[in-house]
């Protein structure tokens, strides 16, 4: 499962700032097309699964990923539904994160009996994943739920884990860690 | 922010957080599950002590969307002595353990005088001719909505807003003008002299005693309640002549511009301001009014609740 993408990616300190690249635009879409080929593997036919992107970072990522799964079943056949989820409102830590009422919630289908995975930037904590699951069963009782993240950085406090990684990543609580379609980032907390 | 309780207090910067977050609490109306668990554990109590159906529940509906427990304290207003015996009611029911005190009072200043002796949040729903803040954020948020505009310091920039009525006695009048003159929007008055606070001179308003000549040219016409009890009060001859100078008839609707809002806080006086079935209009917004009451509570709740020291901590 913890395959890194292959490359030498650029680790060179800018000289204005702490920020490392971690993974680069090749690097990204190389470990999209992996997950995407893996999803295939693991839900042979893709019949009933759902790809449900976490606001905000995990959208564009499940974007691309129902885009590359289009791709290479061929667009002839149907295409995988696609939905968002905001979960700020099911938080456990509700007081500590600010929220962002810009996010919506868009499924756009019954989730009885289907297959969910959920895609999500940078797996840290587990909260936003445990959150996402209480949110979920709004919208009926899929058969399974599996998890797709770009990064998994660590500091789990709860029993989650991923089933498709981009790139697991060692990092300090005090580090930050920035994912878009460019490329991964990781850099020291600005204090405030 | 700690209390809700007037809109100068909340701010311009405080109104555009209050109506993004209703964005927000309006789409999980929409859910298929209207409810999230965000307020969980938290107790919020009504305190009426003035008569209100569409307020109270709007806040109780807002609560329980956002999962907090609710309690109904209604008392009226005849049984109710002020000073002790009101201080002596707060700290008992603050004593059980409550998260914020929505309350309603016939006097004036009573939410900044109740959150002197009790350390839970105060939502104004209503006190005296003074303020009513979640009602004119409401009327905001359905102004802002219906246009397609999204929330910001001037999203009701270049609309005409006419508020017609009994304006003196009129808490949603005073909150409502403060709130759309802080998004931006012109307020022209429309009511006899006799129904205009003394005060109105240093109102960021214009006003006008004909409504013929005001409403061809209004984006927005805001009618309000004619409360019967102001007739024993001299303040106008009679019901009917109120009515035929201040009423919206068929042929006032008419003059009204194609895209122009209808508006009514509630309760409605057929036959007094409101001389036509409201429905019949094309852009009737009375029943929208309502229904986002219920999304700006939410937000309202949460943004007092919900939220860090500083407030719910918004990122746009």
């Amino acid at each position: 499962m913890t395959q890194d993408s292959g490359s030498h990616p650029d680790t060179s300190q800018t000289a204005t700032s702490n920020l490392v690249q971690v993974l680069g635009l090749a690097d990204v879409n190389r470990a999209i097309t992996r997950i995407a080929h893996e999803i295939i593997e693991r839900n042979r036919g893709l019949d009933g699964v759902v790809i449900i992107g976490l606001q905000r970072g995990g959208v564009w990522l499940a974007e691309r990923l129902v885009s590359t799964i289009n791709h290479i079943e061929g667009e002839d056949k149907p295409s995988i539904p696609l939905g968002k989820l905001d979960v700020s409102l099911f938080r456990d830590d509700i007081n500590l994160r600010p929220v962002t009422p810009v996010s919506v919630t868009d499924i756009p289908v019954d989730l009885t009996g289907s297959k969910v995975l959920l895609v999500d930037d940078v797996l840290f904590t587990g909260r936003t994943v445990r959150a996402a699951l209480d949110a979920l069963n709004q919208y009926g009782r899929p058969s399974s739920v599996q998890l797709a993240v770009m990064i998994d950085r660590g500091h789990r406090e709860l029993p989650i884990r991923p089933d498709y990684v981009g790139k697991n990543l060692p990092t300090g609580r005090d580090e930050d860690v920035r994912v878009s379609p460019e490329g991964v980032t990781l850099s020291k907390k600005v204090n405030g | 922010m700690k209390h809700l309780r007037s809109i100068p207090e909340l701010g311009v910067d405080g109104i555009v957080r209050i109506l993004g977050l209703a964005n927000h609490m309006a789409e999980v109306n929409r859910r298929p599950v209207p409810k999230v668990p965000a307020l969980n554990g938290r107790t919020i109590v009504s305190l009426f002590f003035e008569d209100s159906t569409r307020t109270r529940i709007s806040f109780e509906t807002a609560a329980k969307r956002l999962s907090a427990d609710t309690m109904t304290f209604s008392v009226s207003t005849s049984s109710v002595n002020k000073g002790e015996s009101l201080k002596d009611t707060i700290e008992t029911v603050s004593a059980m353990g409550v998260a914020a005190f929505v309350v309603r009072h016939k006097t004036s200043g009573i939410p900044w005088q109740l959150s002197e002796w009790t350390d839970a949040s105060i939502i104004n729903a209503g006190d005296g001719w003074h303020q009513h803040p979640t009602q004119a954020l409401l009327d905001s948020f359905t102004i802002m909505s219906a246009l397609g505009r999204s929330p910001s310091s001037d999203c009701l920039k270049g609309l005409t807003i006419g508020i017609v009525g009994d304006i003196r006695h009129s808490r949603v009048a005073r909150s409502d003008i403060q709130a759309f003159t802080a998004l931006g929007a012109k307020v022209v008055l429309v009511a006899p002299r006799t129904l205009l606070p003394p005060e109105v001179e240093g109102w960021p308003v214009t006003t006008s005693s004909s409504l013929d000549e005001v409403i061809g040219e209004v984006d927005v016409l805001y009618m309000l309640r004619m409360q019967r009890e102001r007739m024993n009060e001299a303040l106008v001859p009679n019901l009917g002549e109120y009515s035929a100078r201040y009423g919206l008839d068929e042929r006032r609707s008419k003059m009204l511009s194609e895209h122009a809002l209808l508006m009514h806080p509630g309760p409605m006086n057929r036959g007094v301001e409101m001389l036509i079935d409201p429905a019949s209009m094309p852009n009737n917004m009375i029943t929208q009014q309502v229904a986002n009451g219920v999304s700006v509570r939410m937000a309202v709740l949460f943004d007092v609740l919900g939220g860090s020291e500083t407030g719910a901590g918004v990122v746009s």
